[in-house]
């Protein structure tokens, strides 16, 4: 189970890692999602992997599994949701405004634009 | 147990659902109400500052949880002087913005102010590695508002830009926490410090990996070289306001150095002793001098003032990476400086750019602006304070580094940088206000009108520069606060015994 738990957060970790270096946001955003799960994972395996046991204490119950992480993993599956919906509603903001995926900022508008006048 | 530690946390997150839910569509009330919550949150930082200078430090369990089982707010005085500096900055930074009117050029500016303001105060006060992560994403998911206010099309492509580099350091952030936990079965940093302490130094590989990741994620925020990409753009795009209150966004990152690195990870600890030092002393000179390049090379005033910054986080880092008390008084007055110093350089290059029109932040000759010689003796006093040259804290600053760097195996090569460095930052900021405010382009037919330019920007340009004028007339006592500060930080028995002790 341990080596099925660690390969998974290293292909997890390696996908998003290729996808994040792309050239355009898309993909980008895809492998930030992809890490995301990857560290989901890992935090929830810092507790020590068991298998069927309570996470609360109970009467006659010897052995335990590690509650904190989950609730760690919890926190942070709720920012991390809500960091990408941030960045997918940039992305498209930027796309909409540019016309352009690409990640790159791209050449100068010459020369330094006020960018206050793009407002509608 | 004083509830006082939690105002600044508490005081703006309430205000900002105020500010959204009930005052979206009244600009000139969220105006009201956001710059007394502002005042508020100073007189509390007051109030905490006059209470931590007595030495002690004070704990606060929220829902009433002993540490290490519950998150505990620690109020000593580093966090103090951190909470301090933020709210005077913010105060200034907010007229300046309520003046100039960047506040209407989108929605919620006021209500994002807030949140940020909340997320930062959060990371100074919280005694919790793991609630040190929760208040970094808060103030960055505000900063991720801020900095697109206003929208354009390069400032939402520098927003992406940033936002991706963010989320991949929270991921870091995150993989870090996961390998202490892991190790030591607990996250409130002072119950670390004494785990920690407690792993031989055999078995302390994974100790020192989660050490390390934790250093590359406060380095990214802190824009260490060669972790610093995301902030040039950033800066260079970011509205002016926000670019100002952003100065303070690296001491984040700096201060979370500062405090992993003495108390959890100290210079004690035989697992961690010098295993990022020298890496941090190396970068932090590499990085002070792409940051003064940088202000020689700008072709913009935007960049121009990003770079300064750099450079200045630079300098920042040298001192820190002393880990000794000297060292670490000089960095924490150097950080006060570089945090006022960087503010008043983005408002004054704001200021410039609103009075040229299309030619904006270019350095190139252009036509004379509207109060001319105010913005130029604003720019002087700025570009002083940035190099740091006599009389402004600056010099004072670099004066307390260089000097507190003498213990260190690398001090000539330190000085020879810093000075250096210092040289080109001047050369670069004296051709960047030559080429604005003294080659005049020749006027091309009539004048136009001038408009009527109001005064509240400009005030509060000037009240941050009373600011660096007062912190240096007043060093003597503010160093005096500094020092006992430093020896604080550097005897973390007291920090520890306070909060497993319940405070």
């Amino acid at each position: 189970m341990e080596l099925l738990f660690a390969s998974a957060i290293g292909l997890l970790t390696a996908g998003g890692l290729y996808l994040v270096l792309r050239l355009r946001s898309f993909p980008v955003i895809i492998g930030i999602s992809l890490l995301s799960y990857a560290v989901n994972l890992f935090l929830f395996g810092t507790g020590r992997l068991v298998v069927d046991l309570p996470p609360i204490l109970q009467k006659g119950v010897e052995a335990y599994t590690d509650p904190l992480p989950q609730a760690l993993v919890l926190t942070a599956i709720v920012i991390s949701f809500g960091m990408t919906a941030v960045v997918v509603i940039m992305a498209l903001g930027s796309f909409l405004s540019s016309r352009d995926d690409t990640v790159n900022i791209g050449p100068e508008t010459p020369p330094e634009q006020p960018a206050q006048e793009n407002e509608a | 147990m004083s509830h006082w530690i939690i105002a600044p946390i508490v005081l703006p997150a309430v205000l900002a659902a105020i500010l959204t839910l009930a005052m979206r569509h009244h600009p000139p009330l969220q105006r009201v109400f956001s710059i007394a919550g502002v005042v508020a949150v100073l007189a509390v930082a007051i109030g905490l500052t006059v209470q931590a200078s007595s030495g002690a430090i004070d704990v606060y369990e929220l829902g009433n949880w002993p540490a290490p089982f519950g998150i505990v707010l620690v109020l000593d005085r580093l966090s103090a002087l951190m909470v301090l500096v933020t709210a005077v900055l913010a105060l200034v930074v907010l007229l300046y913005a309520v003046g100039t009117g960047w506040d209407q050029r989108g929605n919620n500016f006021h209500a994002l102010y807030q949140f940020q303001l909340m997320g930062i105060f959060g990371a100074f006060l919280t005694g919790d590695a793991f609630n040190l992560f929760v208040f970094f994403e808060v103030l960055l998911i505000a900063s991720y508002g801020l900095m697109i206010h206003g929208g354009g099309r390069r400032r939402l492509k520098a927003g992406v830009q940033y936002v991706i580099y963010n989320l991949l350091g929270s991921t870091l952030f995150l993989f870090a926490l996961g390998t202490l936990y892991a190790v030591t079965g607990t996250l409130n940093m002072a119950d670390l410090a004494v785990r920690a302490a407690e792993i031989p130094v055999e078995d302390s590989a994974l100790l020192r990996v989660g050490a390390m990741l934790l250093f590359l994620v406060f380095a990214i925020k802190a824009a260490l070289l060669p972790l610093h990409f995301w902030l040039p753009e950033t800066y260079a795009e970011a509205p002016a306001p926000v670019a100002a209150l952003f100065a303070i966004m690296t001491k984040v990152g700096a201060y979370a150095i500062l405090r992993m690195y003495t108390l959890v990870f100290g210079p004690d600890l035989g697992a961690t002793a010098a295993l990022i030092d020298q890496m941090l002393i190396y970068g932090a000179l590499i990085t002070l001098v792409a940051g003064m390049v940088g202000i020689l090379g700008a072709k913009r005033l935007g960049r121009l003032a990003a770079f300064a910054s750099i450079g200045s986080m630079g300098t920042l880092l040298i001192a820190i990476a002393g880990f000794r008390p000297e060292t670490t008084a000089a960095a924490l007055y150097y950080m006060i400086h570089s945090t006022l110093a960087g503010a008043l350089l983005f408002l004054v290059v704001d200021l410039v750019r609103e009075r040229r029109g299309p030619l904006a932040g270019a350095l190139k000759p252009g036509p004379r602006m509207a109060q001319h010689g105010m913005i130029a003796a604003l720019f002087f006093g700025s570009a002083i304070a940035t190099a740091g040259m006599p009389p402004l804290s600056g010099f004072i600053g670099k004066l307390l580094i260089l000097d507190a760097v003498r213990g260190m195996a690398e001090v000539w090569l330190i000085w020879a940088v810093i000075l250096t460095s210092s040289l080109i930052a001047i050369l670069g900021l004296g051709q960047a206000g030559s080429a604005i405010f003294w080659k005049l382009a020749p006027e091309t037919g009539e004048e136009p009108a001038p408009e009527p330019q109001p005064a509240l920007p400009l005030v509060a340009c000037f009240v941050m520069l009373g600011g660096i004028v007062a912190l240096s007339v007043l060093a003597g006592p503010v160093m005096g606060y500094i020092d006992a500060t430093a020896l604080q930080l550097h005897a973390p028995q007291g920090y520890i015994a306070a909060v497993l002790n319940g405070g």
